[in-house]
């Protein structure tokens, strides 16, 4: 084929526009392969609540629960613990809850719970999703001297104090999650589900 | 070329360059004669590549990639298939092993200038290779699915959710649930044994062409293309092969020697390259009360740490990476090789040779007060070498170099 008055404006307009359409095929075929890295329907129907015996709980102790796979917290705080809250706001990043997806509205009080002793709490750290160890006594810690029980981090050294509320100093940006819960009874809550939503 | 030859070569010569791609590679690839221990690690690596896939696609073969049966299938692998240990044990040594070889490789590169024009492609090519191994590495030590598998790939995966307004629907595309599971593991064992290995392999193959393409830089920094003799042979060049083919097998000897001691009698290395915390099953509810990556991530991981904010952090440790890609235009210097260079640089070099080890050390200690002030300065330390480097190189007075490389065989 003789390259004699080749149209090269014509030759251009013609590659660029094949390779425009081609780019948006490409682009509709990535969509499957992208997409199918999402969460899967089992993986979002997988969120059933959680139902608990917190009858067994003694005033200072921790239990574990499993919810969606992640851990817990749910424990039963004496008097002594809940009158160190009011005095951490200086040391707090947030003490008055002001990130309102951390807690629900009824959590949202200086004890983060329904019932001022028992916190429910996700045991995933707000920086980078290790779960928080819980240190209830009041004594000087290797991570803190002046420590007034609570939760703290051993990946990175996030703290947190008894309301799950996050220390100035700590790489967490914000207050541990309260995930939705209820009572069913006295003794049993249920995880993941509240009046609101029920 | 044996192209009008009649023998079977010269039949298949007229239908695939085997011969000049040979001699172009091997037996007429003229490398600088002064090479030398530094440029055993090129070789090495690949040695290490080798037995990384070659183990790798025979632990594959008995290992299952399910939550449920993935560290009972590494312990089958570990009792009860005949050889597997030895199989298993190769893999996950060859993993610091080839992680070694690439450190000391890089750190030749640094020394030599062996990234220098004209040969920054070969730099950001092996660049990309360092980053596509960093990738496998991590994918790999979460398939056992012990406690540090689970609780490192939720930390290392949590970083993307640093990342403003995209960071958390990243996370989870990322995760493929909301938690770390078993549509992770499984995403994670694809890439690892096809999709990362091919790119390993792609990757490796391109920084050969470019490497041959402008020659092999050496200890002087000389140009050896520029003094041929009259065959058009440099005159400081000797063949790739035989020469350096049998000089290089005296260094995989040796290096295998020193593989084969940590392999039988180390393959935990002291908790650095086998963490106690993975002979655990992978638990969600329970973090290990240390958490710390294996050895090869101590300096990046340091480096997160050092910041006391998350997003600042995530950008530290990204900059540390990434920032070694563009060191061949921050290197301004007349001359290649530190031989050459002025006191600043020989000095910055070992400075930030040992503040390398020193956050690679740190990396893997749990973060104390003094530990935490020390990787801040050793930080600092590790992004001034980079940050100044356009202004020492520039000014410092540099040596003369010669004509004719030095030493060598």
């Amino acid at each position: 084929m003789s390259q004699d008055g080749v149209n090269k404006g014509r030759r251009t307009l013609l590659v660029g526009a094949t390779a425009a359409v081609g780019a948006v095929g490409a682009g509709f075929v990535a969509v499957p392969f992208v997409k199918s890295w999402n969460p899967s329907e089992r993986a979002k129907a997988a969120g059933a609540p959680a139902k608990v015996d917190i009858g067994k709980i003694e005033p200072g102790a921790m239990l574990t629960a499993e919810w969606r796979g992640k851990p817990v917290y749910i424990a039963r705080r004496t008097q002594e613990m809940l009158d160190t809250l009011p005095g951490l706001a200086d040391r707090l990043k947030d003490p008055e809850n002001t990130v309102k997806s951390q807690q629900p509205a009824y959590a949202d009080n200086i004890t983060r719970s329904r019932e001022p002793a028992l916190i429910v709490v996700l045991g995933v750290c707000t920086h980078l999703g290790c779960a928080p160890k819980y240190h209830p006594e009041i004594k000087p810690e290797p991570f803190d001297e002046n420590w007034q029980g609570g939760w703290f981090c051993p990946c990175h050294g996030s703290r947190f104090d008894l309301s799950g509320r996050v220390f100035k100093g700590s790489p967490a940006a914000i207050n541990l999650e309260i995930p939705p819960y209820m009572f069913e009874s006295d003794n049993v809550i249920i995880i993941g589900v509240d009046e609101e939503k029920a | 070329m044996s192209k009008q030859q009649n023998t079977l070569m010269g039949w298949i010569d007229d239908r695939l360059p085997v011969t000049q791609t040979y001699e172009k590679h091997m037996s007429k690839y003229y490398a600088p004669r002064n090479f030398n221990f530094w440029y055993f690690f090129g070789v090495l690596s690949m040695l290490m590549l080798a037995n990384q896939i070659l183990t790798g696609i025979w632990l594959t073969m008995n290992y299952v990639p399910s939550t449920d049966a993935a560290f009972a299938s590494v312990e089958y692998i570990m009792r009860d298939v005949e050889w597997g240990w030895l199989l298993r044990y190769m893999h996950s040594t060859g993993a610091t092993f080839f992680f070694i070889a690439v450190y000391l490789h890089m750190m030749r590169a640094i020394l030599y200038g062996s990234y220098q024009k004209p040969r920054e492609l070969i730099w950001i090519f092996g660049m990309l290779i360092y980053l596509a191994l960093m990738a496998e590495a991590f994918m790999g030590y979460v398939l056992p699915w012990g406690q540090m598998s689970y609780w490192g790939a939720q930390v290392i995966i949590s970083l993307f959710g640093a990342i403003p307004v995209i960071g958390e629907g990243l996370v989870e595309w990322i995760r493929g649930d909301f938690l770390i599971s078993g549509a992770t593991l499984n995403r994670f064992f694809a890439l690892h044994v096809i999709a990362v290995p091919l790119v390993l392999v792609m990757l490796v193959v391109l920084h050969l062409l470019a490497l041959h393409e402008v020659g092999s830089n050496n200890p002087d920094g000389v140009d050896i293309k520029k003094l041929k003799d009259e065959n058009g042979k440099p005159l400081d060049g000797i063949p790739f092969h035989p020469y350096y083919t049998v000089h290089d097998m005296v260094g995989i000897v040796v290096f295998l020697m020193v593989f084969c001691t940590v392999m039988f009698f180390f393959p935990e290395g002291n908790g650095f390259m086998l963490e106690y915390a993975n002979f655990e099953p992978a638990n969600g509810l329970k973090t290990p009360a240390h958490i710390a990556p294996v050895w090869y991530f101590g300096a990046f991981y340091a480096i997160l740490r050092a910041v006391p904010d998350k997003l600042l952090g995530v950008i530290a440790m990204g900059a540390a990476i990434a920032i070694l890609f563009v060191l061949p235009w921050l290197d301004r210097s007349p001359v290649r090789s530190w031989r050459y260079k002025g006191w600043f640089s020989k000095i910055f070099i070992v400075i930030f040779a040992i503040d390398f080890v020193l956050l690679t050390w740190l990396g893997t200690q749990p973060a104390t007060t003094t530990l935490t002030m020390v990787a801040q300065v050793a930080s600092v330390i590790y992004f001034a070498f980079f940050i100044f480097m356009p202004f020492y190189t520039r000014m410092e007075k540099t040596k003369p170099v010669p004509e004719r490389v030095t030493g060598g065989h």
